[in-house]
Formats: structure tokens, sequence, C-alpha cells
């Protein structure tokens, strides 16, 4: 659509830069002023400089939460993505399967974080958990509180059970605006499935797929409540990925300057991914 | 292979619902079968958890906060991203293109990072612990996003449609009433139900800003789970109810989901 030039389009979008400012900008500016200095409380301030991001930076701690939280997210879009879409290309196009399917599919999205978590762990519990106990009476040695493998494996499960569907939903989306014309089309060229999809349906899924991707990637990256619930961490360390390790940091141990420096160390990286990502679906969007 | 199509949404549908089924069958129990036994149905059959939910205040109150601060949030974000949407949608502004991605950045925020200041922020201005503090900490990303998928919508409203409307002699404000908006209830409705959704499912900041006025249900929850032993009945009686208000939402807006992830947005 072309646009038309106007500067008092701004009076528009005064409501909205207040209400975001107010709640980004100053708070925002707190984490910084923690950043950079040594507080004692009473509003007494001493300089720091970059001592705390240098900290942060070269600790192991760190190094290994950062390493935990990348291999999540790298598991978790590994699974989900081609699963969501898996899942799309086979659910129904039409009838009452279609409002079922929606229905229940959407049903763990609205299922508040902490709830999710803890409803996992109820049902992971090694000996009254359904999980727990079939994966025991199979012959497992499964316990999540107490093996780091099995606690990643609940984790990742958790989060593939809790956010699949978002995939499947958005690919879904995609896929029914594809007209049957195309299919016709591939069917009298004798199209193997396989071309189809990667012919056809991709294609056609490519802007939805980004999004999924980056909403996937962002949530995913900035996960606390489900693994705090069902975890708490643990065992050991095994399961703090970086939001937990920071709270940890800032309101369990209360290391004001560190725990400012990681913040802003962290929403560096999402912004950083989110920035490439932004920019190659604006791109697509004006391809198209 | 073509028969077999129906087999991988039901497969699927089948591991979604077992948490559930799992969370649901634990509600009905009696402490004692819990820790006791291993069983796959309520051998007690009991509704001891739901009654202590529904007659203890500390309880049920916790519901009635979070259904208010959620309503109050949808409120906001979608009254602030109205306008703010049409001007994204219809106009080019100076910094228009920094302004969207500099809104969307807040959307990625890690909550985590924000706990603390939000924290000492809004007890600064005396709002923590209310149930204003929590709408207004929830617009951090529901705004972003409400304007995101408004603005989609309203991109597809061609433009000629104002364009008569100023013809026929209609002032802005009443064509954005009378109109715009009327033509664009699907969009509002798909942006309610995801600024709901966010805010319905969000606990650190929700926990952090609250203490007990206006405490969350989902904190409540945190609490029996921590202090008063393992009450796992009831802490599963309280997790089924917090599924209720989301598949009512659900129910309602099922045939605008489709559509609106169809453009591609949120």
């Amino acid at each position: 659509m072309n646009k038309t030039v106007n500067q008092k389009a701004w009076f528009f979008v005064i409501p909205v830069f207040v209400l975001v400012a107010f709640n980004a900008i100053i708070p925002l500016m707190t984490v910084v002023n923690y950043a950079f200095q040594e507080t004692f409380g009473n509003n007494q301030f001493m300089w720091e400089g970059t001592r705390w991001f240098k900290q942060i930076l070269i600790s192991e701690r760190f190094h290994a939460a950062l390493g935990r939280q990348v291999l999540f997210t790298l598991i978790i879009l590994a699974i989900q993505i081609p699963l969501g879409i898996f899942i799309a290309l086979n659910m129904p196009k039409e009838g009452l399967g279609v409002p079922i399917c929606l229905v229940l599919m959407s049903m763990p999205l609205l299922i508040p974080w902490n709830v999710v978590g803890a409803m996992w762990n109820i049902f992971a519990l090694p000996d009254i958990g359904f999980l727990g106990h079939s994966l025991n009476a199979l012959g497992f040695d499964y316990n999540f509180t107490q093996q780091s493998g099995d606690a990643w494996f609940t984790t990742i499960l958790m989060d593939v059970w809790h956010w699949t569907s978002l995939v499947v939903l958005l690919s879904y989306a995609g896929l029914r605006s594809i007209q049957p014309a195309y299919y016709q089309a591939a069917e009298i060229d004798g199209a193997t499935r396989w071309a189809v999809f990667r012919h056809i349906e991709l294609p056609k899924m490519k802007k939805v797929l980004t999004i999924a991707i980056l909403l996937r990637f962002m949530d995913s990256f900035m996960i606390y409540t489900e693994p705090f619930v069902l975890t708490g961490g643990g065992p050991g360390n095994a399961t703090a990925f970086l939001s937990i390790d920071l709270v940890k940091m800032a309101l369990g141990q209360f290391d004001l300057g560190p725990a400012a420096a990681m913040s802003l160390i962290y929403f560096f990286i999402v912004l950083t991914v989110c920035w490439v990502f932004y920019n190659l679906m604006m791109r697509n969007e004006s391809n198209s | 292979m073509k028969k077999f199509k129906w087999l991988v949404p039901t497969i699927y549908i089948i591991f979604l619902m077992l948490p559930i089924y799992w969370l649901l069958n634990m509600s009905f129990k009696t402490t004692t079968e819990i820790i006791n036994t291993y069983t796959l149905w309520p051998q007690e059959f009991t509704l001891d958890n739901y009654k202590k939910i529904f007659t203890d205040s500390t309880w049920y109150t916790g519901y009635l906060n979070s259904i208010y601060y959620v309503v109050l949030n949808t409120i906001i974000s979608v009254a602030a991203a109205l306008p703010a949407a049409y001007a994204f949608s219809r106009y080019k502004f100076l910094g228009d293109k920094h302004l969207f991605f500099w809104l969307l950045t807040n959307r990625m925020a890690p909550p985590a990072v924000f706990a603390l200041p939000f924290f000492q922020f809004y007890s600064s201005v005396n709002l923590f612990d209310t149930h204003v503090a929590v709408a207004l900490s929830h617009c951090l990303f529901n705004i972003p996003l409400a304007v995101w998928i408004l603005e989609g919508f309203m991109s597809s409203v061609p433009k000629e449609l104002d364009e008569t409307a100023y013809v026929d002699g209609y002032s802005f404000w009443k064509f954005f009433f009378k109109i715009f908006i009327p033509t664009i209830t699907a969009g509002i409705g798909i942006t309610m139900f995801f600024c709901f959704m966010f805010s319905w499912v969000e606990l650190l900041l929700a926990k952090t800003l609250t203490a007990v006025a206006a405490k969350p249900i989902a904190a409540t929850m945190t609490r029996t789970a921590s202090t008063s032993g393992y009450e796992l009945g009831l802490l599963a009686a309280a997790g089924s109810l917090t599924i209720i208000p989301g598949a009512i939402v659900i129910y309602f807006v099922r045939n605008y989901i489709a559509k609106g992830f169809a453009l591609g947005r949120v």
C-alpha cells in the first residue's frame, strides 16, 4: 500500500510510545545504572566502569549457562519446526475435524506457564506420575529430579508439548492460503509428494515459518517459569538456563552489578538475532 | 498412506491431552491416595480439593485478581494500539520504521531482565501490589504485539474506504469509530485473544509486582507447593481451574484464529 507522508501521525502513536517507554526505558536505565556502578544501598553509588561486564564475560558460570541455553534453543527449534510442519500437513482441511483440532491443539498455549511446569512435574514424577511410572515400568531408570539427562529429556518434552501447536497453527494457516489449482496442476504434471511439498507448500509457508522460528527462538531463549517450576534448574545446575541463572544471581544472591551486566549482555544477544531475522522477514515481505 | 492421515493429528492430540488428564485425575483424588498408590483414575472420587478453593478466600481471590488485571491489560493494550496501528498502516512519518522495531524489541526483552527494576520502579511510584501495576507492566509485551497484529489487519483494508468516507463528509473520528472499527472487528477479536492469552500465562512479572492485595492465582499455587508441604491434590485442582478461562476464550475465537494466523502476524 502506498502510504502518505504525514508527521501528525505521531499523535496517534503517542499513547503507545508513552506506555511502552514508561515500562521499557526507565527500568532499563536502572539496569544500566547497576551495570556500571557498585551500590551499598541508600542510593549510594560508586563508578565501576566495565568491571562487571569483564567479570561476566570471562566467568565460567555464564559460559555454562549460555551454552546450555543455546543447546536447548537449538534442540527445541530442530524438533518443533519439522514436527509442526508435519502435523499441519496431515491436518484435516474441512469438516468437523478442523475446529476440534484447532481448539484442542491450542489448549497448551493458554495454560499459565507455572501450571505447565507443575502439571509436568506431577506427570513425570517417577513414583506417581504417568510418564515417570510408565518409563520405569518399561525398564528405564528414569528420575528427572536426580539425573540430569532425564531432566533435559523432560524439559524438552514439556516444551515440545507446550509450543509445537504454535508452529502447527502457523503452518496450517500458511497451507490454507494455497489455492487448489496449484495442487491440480501438480497432479497433472505427475509431481511426487515430495516435489509438491518442496515447490508448492514450502514456499507458501516461508513467511509464516520465519515468524514461527522467530517466536520460538525468542521464547525458548527467554524460558524461565516452566523449567523453574519443573526442575528448579536442577539437578545441580543441569537445567539452569540463562533466565534462571540470572534471577538466581539478582534476587537470590543480590549480586546486582554482575546481574545487571549479564542482563544487558543477554538482551543484546536476543536483540542481535532478532534484528537479523526481522530484516530477513521484511525483505521477504517486500519481495512477494 | 492417505488413509492413515488422520492418525498424525490424533496421536498428537492424545499426547497433548495426557498431562492434562493426569492433572484432572490428581485433582479428584485424596492426598493419601496420591501419595500411597499409583492409580490411573481416582479410586475414592472426591471434590474436596475444589471445595477448598471455592470456599477459601486466599484461593478464589487469586482467580479474581488474575482476571481483573488481565482484562484491564487487554483493554489498555487494544485501546492504545488501535490509533497507533492505524498510523503505521496508513502514514509515513519521521522514524516510523525505527519506532516499529523498537516496539518489537520489547516483545523480545527477557522478563527476567526486567523483574528487579520493575519491582523498584513500581514501588517508587507507589503502585506496588496493585492490579494496575501488573496491567501496566504487561503492556511491555502486549502493546507491541497488539500493534503488530492490528497493523496487519488494517493494511488489508483498502485505503479507498478512508477516502470515500472523507468525500462523504465524515470527520476523522466519526469515520474511525463508525466505519473503520466495525470493518476490522475480526482483527480486534484476535488481538484481544492474544493480549488475554499472554497476560494470563505470564507469572514472573505478576508475581514480582504483587504481595497480597493483587496476588495472581498462579502465585498462590507456588506458595502451596513450597510452604504447606506438598498438597498435590489441591495444586492439581487449582491448576485445572486455570485451564478453563483459556478454553472458553479459544472456543469463542476458534474461527478467527486460522484467519488471524493466515495474515502472518502474531
